[in-house]
């Protein structure tokens, strides 16, 4: 066994990869509840590549066969109820994890030097995310199907002078067609998830580079234990946090099972109940919502009214919503990282934001009415007022004093 | 070991020249694959004209089509919906039709129409490209004792009315596309081609 190893550690870094990035990264000592989502997402991609693949073997991505091989999958194929219940709540279960894990960094400060490039790659991934979703959302060929992609792809036509032609490009035609389904298609299985495996991969490099941040926000590798230059708060990630994210697994397991095969509708918010009615290209549903993880942005999109008869400012408002992250590492000037040792002001605006995210995302869903567009304008200020201040109330802020080591609270 | 110095000035400017070429290569690369996700050749000709029978439109009804993968509505308006049109031009964004974009010259009049009996209007919302739905009654419990027939957008709440305007107030920055089209005798109608001038 030991000449096997030794053969192959003279051809390819196995056992120093090993070291570096389980038993010899030394993760912070004090990682808590929230720490287990970055696991958890990794998990719900091997969980999408998976069933996916199988999937793509009885899907049929043609504007005239695609609904009806959905519907073979969910009656004919052996299993195959299952391979797409997995996959429609994955989706779901991915936003989730990654919305909390994201979370995690706003509360923490995860975001802040020397950690600024893993937060940019984390914020590519959520944006490959999110059209890995959508086009994704295409493929089933059902009514919401159809419509939401009509919608979102005329947020391009929005855009001034090369407008038109960019939504064409898209489209691959003059509306959503077989074209926009087979490129939908390539790209949702093919293009995404490589660009999406690169970015998860630099993500990942980058953390294991300069180390994990932690509830405290105390840069572990300050303290070092003089002899073994290992950090005093750091212990290795395996087994230590393997063995914590188990039990995370299983517990993300029992409520993703649950969900699939108990609600995997999810009472129509996981899967909407105009999908279960094949793209017709003449009739509109009555009530169009997106999925529920991009209801936040589609009501700031549906807050702002057109202004010099042209509705681009709310496309750019809903751009800028998202784009908006990238910003996180310089909007925050506060000297301390962590929530635990800030002031009362960041305190508020986290809170805010929060009731601003949430609220936007169920107003998304509901139709619109004068009422609902008016506390949706509000909040649409609050979460942009939450980016756009920031540098001011962490600056001014009453922060407490950081430790010199990590706490066990 | 050579004693000649190296001229780095040179060596600067071959890489930056082959640097260059390298991404004159990448751009002329990314033209083909790019272009291929144009409409292809089929797609432009599906844009062909269509044809249809009015004398199907009863009057107050409404004939959807299909044009170029689009839904294009033909409704037969009766003269109590042509009397009430030119009662909420206050209320338009574009009552005159000044956006040149939306409707052939021919048709930038009061009913945006050749003939006003007959509107021709694509029917998908200029907002994001829903299809609004006909709602020819007037005063509607849902719609508002002011509405006098025309088009609701049920996605994000458009209006419009008979002759494809909008209200202010809508999402819809513009009045619905009218699509070129012609009469071939009375009854026939050409969607896709101009009408001679």
């Amino acid at each position: 066994m030991e000449k096997v190893l030794n053969w192959i550690d003279a051809r390819f870094p196995l056992t120093a990869s090993y070291k570096a990035h389980l038993s010899e990264y030394f993760a912070p000592k004090n990682f808590n509840f929230w720490y287990y989502f970055g696991s958890l997402a990794l998990l719900v991609l091997v969980i999408q590549i998976v069933t996916g693949i199988f999937l793509t073997m009885h899907y049929k991505p043609d504007a005239g066969m695609a609904f009806a091989s959905v519907e073979y999958i969910m009656r004919d194929v052996p299993f195959g109820w299952l391979m797409r219940y997995a996959h429609s709540t994955g989706a779901s279960a991915f936003f989730i994890v990654v919305y909390l894990h994201m979370f995690r960094g706003l509360l923490y400060g995860s975001y802040r030097q020397p950690r600024e490039l893993i937060w940019l790659f984390g914020v590519l991934i959520y944006l490959v995310l999110m059209g890995e979703a959508f086009m994704g959302y295409l493929l089933p060929w059902g009514q919401m199907s159809y419509w939401g992609a009509q919608v979102i792809i005329n947020l391009f036509a929005a855009v001034p002078f090369i407008g038109e032609d960019l939504s064409t490009l898209i489209r691959g035609d003059f509306v959503v067609g077989d074209a926009t389904l087979n490129r939908f298609f390539a790209l949702h299985v093919i293009a995404l998830p490589l660009v999406l495996l690169g970015l998860i991969a630099a993500h990942l490099v980058a953390l294991h580079e300069v180390g994990s941040n932690n509830p405290d926000g105390v840069e572990i590798k300050k303290l070092k234990d003089p002899e073994t230059h290992q950090p005093l708060d750091g212990i290795p990630f395996h087994p230590y946090y393997t063995v914590k994210d188990i039990l995370g697994v299983v517990v993300f397991l029992i409520v993703f099972s649950a969900i699939m095969f108990f609600a995997p509708e999810m009472g129509g918010y996981f899967l909407e109940a105009n999908n279960f009615i094949p793209a017709d290209p003449f009739k509109t549903p009555e009530h169009i919502a997106p999925v529920w993880y991009f209801t936040p942005y589609y009501a700031i999109l549906r807050a702002v009214p057109p202004m010099f008869g042209s509705q681009f400012p709310g496309v750019a408002l809903m751009g800028v919503a998202v784009l908006i992250f990238f910003a996180l590492p310089w909007l925050d000037r506060s000297p301390v990282k962590s929530i635990r040792y800030r002031g009362p002001k960041f305190k508020i605006a986290l809170g805010l934001f929060v009731v601003a995210f949430v609220g936007l995302g169920i107003l998304g869903i509901l139709p619109s009415t004068p009422l609902y567009t008016l506390i949706a304008q509000i909040l649409s200020v609050v979460y942009f007022a939450f980016f756009f201040l920031m540098p001011w109330y962490t600056k001014n802020d009453t922060t407490k004093p950081v430790p010199e080591r990590v706490t066990s609270k | 070991m050579s004693d000649i110095s190296v001229d780095t000035s040179k060596r600067r400017f071959l890489v930056a020249l082959s640097s260059a070429a390298g991404g004159i290569a990448a751009v002329g690369a990314a033209i083909p694959l790019i272009g291929s996700m144009m409409p292809s050749a089929r797609a432009l000709a599906a844009g062909a004209p269509v044809e249809v029978d009015l004398s199907k439109v009863e009057p107050g009804m409404i004939l959807t089509v299909e044009w170029r993968g689009k839904p294009v509505w033909i409704v037969n308006r009766t003269p109590e919906m042509l009397a009430l049109l030119g009662k909420h031009d206050d209320k338009l964004t574009d009552s005159a039709s000044e956006t040149t974009s939306q409707q052939p010259e021919y048709c930038k009049n009061p009913t945006r129409s050749i003939k006003p009996q007959f509107l021709v209007a694509v029917g998908i919302c200029t907002h994001l490209g829903c299809s609004p739905t006909y709602r020819k009654e007037v005063a509607p419990a849902d719609l508002g004792p002011d509405w006098a027939g025309g088009f609701f957008c049920p996605c994000h709440g458009s209006r419009f009315d008979l002759a494809a305007r909008v209200f202010n107030g809508s999402p819809a920055p513009t009045n619905l596309v009218i699509p070129p089209h012609k009469y071939m005798s009375d009854a026939k109608l050409l969607i896709g081609e101009d009408q001679a001038a």
